[in-house]
């Protein structure tokens, strides 16, 4: 299959950027990233700089890969991350447009990749249970009910790519806290720091420059992993009932 | 040189605990003053950031990613072995040892593994306490399931996903000791070389992959999780970042690598459908709970299958040949790894492959839709249910268990895995090999501490599957936070280590000329180019089946390729800019050179064990043949950029009985 891709190129963050048009020549069996390493194999062929991506387990799971597909994080299927995508989801001729995710709190490094790092800032104001190695007591001590194990991998299995803030029209980072704070919340062992949790989490979101949350849900349309607002809805609440609550104030 | 293991005196099953109770001890006062340095964020490596952090050492760590999370042992499947015996099924301490010793087709330390099986159950602890989500039963209790080459369910998983969620649980734990200013992170930073000043590791060199500026890095101790080298063969499931860099740069440094030749090749992946393929998928191994692995036993069956005459369901049942059943009845789809890979290929060499390549094998679900089918039927009370309304319960309970892996096939395929057998083939997974260390996890070079899959101590020549999660993490959370004492006890009137000494000084310009080196060549092939030649001598002759001919020429080959490189390698860009593609050239440089040592490994191993089978040591029906009075060792690797030399370390069984393996 022929296509022709529009694809971003910025040099770095301080310079202005554009697009560049190429022809590439794919197969249907081919990922979207293999796609983009015949492009980068041409490019250098070329002496040409080739287009900078993110990419690491091409499997789905490390949330490396970041790309705006068509004005769609990840491309145009659904529960699908960059890596995931195969081009017969294309068809021969087609234009296909590659942006990287555009967010006030993700600048651009070079190209597609963009820096993500206020993520691993709101981990850290909170996004763990405060247990040093060696203080856990028996692992069956602490029965959690089958359902609620299910609930709270359903929240923990986000990537941490980003692909939310991306679908956001306000670059709100609310569905990938939430995930976090739900995860934690919800489970016996992360109920004690609760409070805590919910607060310095929400705090430092605000402060690394994300928008509001305006309930479009377009973040839950394309999260990769499927992951529900309605963990939304409970960080809200979390937040609300710390607020009201409890002594707690981060 | 002499290789001392430091395995302590005493019954096996004391060896741990009174040794832990009586090795010194650094205080509080002088923890707070102590650097060190943690390369690598994956299980290994994030678990010892944190827990050297949570005890007020000051730690840095360090990795090329963007993140901590994206550590490659995000990606582990199936689950993580712990000796719980929570099923009451017979399984102990004692028992996971052995397991794993007869797994390693005994070729690993024994005391090192009963340590790994001893700390198993913390592991597990830890994790849950860490609010990971682990698979339940209705009570509330945590669940488990079975992998090859055992016979107890001791494996703990959180659906498809175990390493994720371990990983995540981590990343927390070091993302609270960052908060806590314990622990300061360097993201996107990927060691160049290993400083060592008096003969001890103090520090390193690290280039900053977002402005290409070198950094010098001091410490009292280097602590190395920075996991296997699997992408020596371009194609393996590793992702595409995994390197050996790390690693090799201490060996030039004077660190040994064990053992580079043992290599474990998955059974169940999918297969290569073309040349422009970056990587290779895993399809867990859980998936031989329920799947039966087969070939068409007639040669012109496979050859209309290779060429679309005919489909998988075309062929009747007594015309397949279900060959791990019929040649390991005892374990049948469910023997171990190694075991499992060379039967695939065995068959796919007599011709009885069925993709085009004539490389891969069907896994077949319908018996196991057909069997949980009735059993839903019957469990439902429905009398003579209709063979469509059996399959679509049994397709139920089979999406339940296995629903993320089916779609992931699908997504990579487009094949529909519940209605045609899904079609896989053995590919690189995991490196058994690694950097010599101790009992300590201390490599020959003093201070010098490597973790997980980066070191060789506790699988052997070949891992059960489940297993490297649980030695990531009890190395980095259990083991190395009391042994690390053992070194640092000593270091506590060593004043901060300099930066600005000689032999940092000495480090940096000689990683810079190597950087410059490498994109003044401008020659005429990509890096990429390189690599995947790399891969196709490693595939071909130190694969699944290696001799000595075969090896000869690799280690020839591998030479010449690393000579090409060094002339007409095309690197675009600077070293002084964000450049991922000098990133690459750099580590592909390093697996030019370990590639070598590789065969080399191969070649003075006149035996075959586990992941290593050489095609001149098997039985008449084509087992692996061990030779255990010559080859009961360890072989460790110096390497001085041109010159392996071959230290070994004699392995000493004293409570476990040298048996040939059977799964039959």
């Amino acid at each position: 299959m022929k296509l022709t891709l529009k694809v971003w190129r910025q040099k770095s963050g301080g310079h202005k950027g554009d697009f560049e048009t190429h022809q590439v020549v794919a197969n249907e069996h081919m990922s979207f990233l293999e796609m983009m390493d015949v492009l980068n194999q041409t490019l250098i062929e070329q002496k040409k700089d080739p287009v900078a991506f993110e990419h690491d387990c091409r499997e789905g799971i490390c949330g490396s890969c970041n790309m705006v597909i068509d004005g769609r994080p990840h491309g145009p299927q659904t529960g699908t991350t960059t890596c995931q995508l195969h081009m017969r989801a294309f068809k021969d001729g087609d234009v296909i447009v590659v942006e990287p995710w555009r967010s006030t709190a993700f600048p651009v490094i070079k190209d597609l990749v963009v820096d993500r790092s206020a993520f691993d800032r709101i981990i850290q104001a909170g996004g763990y249970i405060s247990v040093n190695t060696g203080q856990a007591q028996d692992a069956n001590a602490i029965p959690v009910e089958k359902d609620l194990a299910s609930a709270a991998f359903d929240a923990a299995t986000c990537i941490g790519c980003g692909a939310c803030v991306a679908a956001c029209p306000n670059g709100s980072a609310m569905l990938f806290t939430s995930a976090k704070v739900a995860h934690l919340n919800m489970l016996p062992q992360g109920e004690i720091e609760a409070s805590r949790r919910v607060q310095g989490m929400v705090k430092q979101m605000d402060e690394e420059g994300f928008g509001k949350c305006s309930n479009m849900g377009a973040c839950e349309a394309e999260c990769p992993k499927e992951i529900s607002i309605t963990n939304i809805a409970m960080m809200n609440r979390a937040y609300i009932a710390s607020m009201l609550g409890s002594s707690t104030n981060v | 040189m002499l290789l001392e293991s430091k395995v302590p005196v005493g019954a096996l099953d004391e060896k741990w605990t009174k040794y832990r109770s009586t090795m010194n001890l650094v205080a509080p006062n002088n923890k707070r003053r102590i650097e060190i340095i943690v390369v690598g964020t994956g299980l290994a490596g994030a678990s010892a950031a944190a827990t050297l952090g949570e005890l007020g050492y000051k730690v840095k760590c360090f990795t090329f990613h963007d993140s901590p999370r994206r550590a490659h042992s995000i990606a582990a499947q199936g689950g993580i072995n712990a000796a719980k015996n929570y099923q009451n099924d017979g399984d102990s301490v004692y028992r996971l040892f052995y397991d794993t010793i007869k797994g390693g087709d005994y070729r690993s330390r024994e005391a090192n593994v009963h340590r790994l099986a001893e700390v198993s159950r913390n592991i597990i602890d830890q994790a849950v306490a860490q609010g990971v989500p682990f698979a339940r039963e209705y009570g509330g209790l945590l669940a488990n399931r079975s992998f090859g080459g055992v016979q107890v369910s001791r494996t703990f998983y959180a659906r498809g996903q175990t390493g994720q969620q371990l990983l995540i649980g981590a990343y927390q734990s070091l993302s609270r000791q960052i908060s806590l200013g314990n622990v300061t992170m360097y993201n996107r930073h990927e060691m160049l070389d290993l400083v060592k000043i008096d003969g001890k590791a103090r520090g390193i060199i690290a280039r900053n992959l977002l402005t290409g500026e070198l950094e010098r890095h001091a410490a009292h101790c280097v602590v190395l999780g920075t996991g296997g080298y699997g992408n020596v063969f371009y194609l393996s499931t590793n992702a595409m970042g995994s390197n050996v860099t790390a690693a090799w740069r201490a060996v030039n440094r004077g660190a040994l690598m064990a053992n580079p030749c043992y290599t474990q090749i998955h059974p169940t992946c999918i297969p290569q459908s073309g040349d422009y393929q970056s990587k290779l998928t895993l399809m867990s191994e859980s998936l031989r709970n329920d799947g039966r692995v087969w070939v068409p036993a007639k040669q012109e069956d496979a050859a209309a299958i290779r060429e679309g005459r005919k489909n998988a369901l075309d062929i009747p049942e007594e015309d397949r040949d279900y060959y791990l059943e019929r040649r390991y009845p005892a374990f049948g789809n469910l023997v171990p790894r190694d075991v499992a890979s060379r039967a695939a290929k065995v068959a796919c060499d007599e011709g009885l492959g069925v993709v085009k390549t004539g490389k891969a094998v069907f896994l077949d679900f319908a018996s196991a839709i057909q069997r949980y089918g009735k059993s839903e039927a019957h469990s439902k009370g429905i009398h003579n249910p209709n063979k469509d309304a059996i399959t679509k319960m049994g397709e139920d309970v089979v999406r339940a268990k296995y629903g993320n892996l089916f779609q992931m096939y699908e997504k990579i395929t487009g094949e529909d895995p519940y209605k045609m057998p899904m079609k896989i083939y053995p590919a690189v997974h995991y490196t058994m090999g690694g950097l010599w260390v101790d009992y300590n996890l201390e490599t020959n070079v003093p201070g010098l501490f490597a973790l997980g899959e980066a070191n060789f101590s506790d699988h052997g020549a070949n891992r059960l599957g489940a297993s490297a999660l649980m030695q990531g993490l009890a190395d980095g959370y259990f083991v190395i936070p009391y042994t690390i004492g053992q070194f640092l006890s000593g270091e506590i009137r060593t004043p901060n280590i300099d930066p600005n000494s000689p032999e940092f000084a000495k480090a940096e310009k000689a990683t810079k000329e190597r950087l410059e080196k490498l994109v003044k060549i401008k020659g005429n092939r990509s890096v990429e180019d390189f690599h995947r030649s790399l891969g196709k001598i490693m595939w071909e002759y130190c694969g699944m089946a290696r001799n000595a001919e075969g090896l000869k020429k690799a280690q020839r080959m591998i030479r010449e390729l690393r000579e090409e490189f060094w002339k007409d390698v095309f690197v675009p860009g600077t070293q002084d800019e964000f450049n991922p593609e000098l990133e690459k050239a750099a580590r592909v440089a390093d697996f030019l050179e370990l590639g070598e040592v590789f065969a080399l490994d191969a070649l003075q191993r006149e035996e075959s064990c586990g992941g290593h089978f050489r095609e001149e040591h098997q039985t008449p029906e084509g087992e692996a043949l061990r030779r255990d009075a010559e080859y009961a060792y360890v072989a460790a690797w110096a390497w001085d950029g041109d010159k392996a030399e071959m230290i070994r370390e004699d392995l000493t069984f004293e409570n476990v009985e040298l048996k040939t393996r059977s799964y039959k």
